[in-house]
């Protein structure tokens, strides 16, 4: 991206903001997903922030460049009854935290509005050096 | 011309819009790993502009952007404080408000000037 205005960069801010949010969300849908074999289990994922500097105008914008999944070991349960469950009667749960997942999505939510209210008032001061006479 | 006209409020202008990019970029960037917030020297950066007169692009270089000492670093590197951010934002925008009606002012002489009035 050349020359990266204060449009742009809030833009990219608030992309990177709702992939973050999104991964938050998908954790969280999958809180409790049990499967048969540890390989199969859901992990939580997270994105990945990167910033570039413009060096010109001294903006930085922010994009969401990957997302990573979290190496966390899924929790082994003994659930004979489950119909996912393996020889043992164990089935393997996804480990999430439903409280982490929320305060992530919190988190991203004030992030989101900061942005957007700065943009506002950047933008209202725009308008008003263009309205000057 | 425009130079006597408006004296240190033109450039003041440009540099409040300037350093008002810097400082939404700390705030676009407060959850990137690593990121360290950065901001201008006013002062400085205001004198440099006004040294180097008119005919320059108005742009910060390297020694103008300073990075900003954080009351508690995170331990992910990321040295924006949302709090002093905000106020550093509003602050600004304050004082683009300030240079503005400034300008807005000689603007308004000239064209009374100018009419006769």
């Amino acid at each position: 991206m050349s020359n990266p205005t204060l449009f742009s960069l809030t833009e990219s801010a608030m992309s990177a903001q709702l992939v973050r949010m999104n991964a938050a969300t998908s954790n969280l849908a999958n809180a409790g997903s049990v499967s048969t074999t540890k390989e199969e289990a859901y992990r939580p994922i997270r994105a990945v922030f990167q910033t570039a500097l413009d060096e010109a105008s001294g903006v930085s914008t922010v994009s969401s460049t990957q997302l990573v999944r979290s190496n966390a070991n899924p929790i082994e349960r003994y659930d004979p009854a489950n119909a996912l469950a393996n020889e043992e009667g164990n089935v393997f749960e996804a480990p999430i935290d439903e409280s982490a997942e929320m305060i992530e999505i919190m988190e991203s939510a004030r992030q989101y509005q900061n942005m957007v209210q700065a943009l506002q008032t950047a933008k209202q001061l725009m308008l008003e050096t263009l309205r000057s006479k | 011309m425009s130079e006597r006209i408006f004296g240190i409020h033109g450039a003041a202008l440009e540099l409040r819009s300037q350093r008002m990019g810097v400082i939404a970029s700390n705030i676009a960037n407060a959850a990137t790993p690593g990121y360290k917030a950065r901001d201008v020297d006013f002062d400085k950066a205001l004198e440099a502009r006004l040294a180097a007169g008119q005919g320059s692009v108005p742009s910060f270089g390297e020694p103008d952007l300073l990075y900003r000492r954080a009351v508690m670093p995170s331990l992910d590197g990321n040295t924006v404080e949302l709090g002093r951010e905000q106020v550093a934002f509003a602050e600004n925008a304050l004082k683009y408000s300030a240079s503005l009606s400034f300008v807005e002012g000689k603007v308004n002489t000239i064209t009374r000037a100018l009419k006769g009035e």
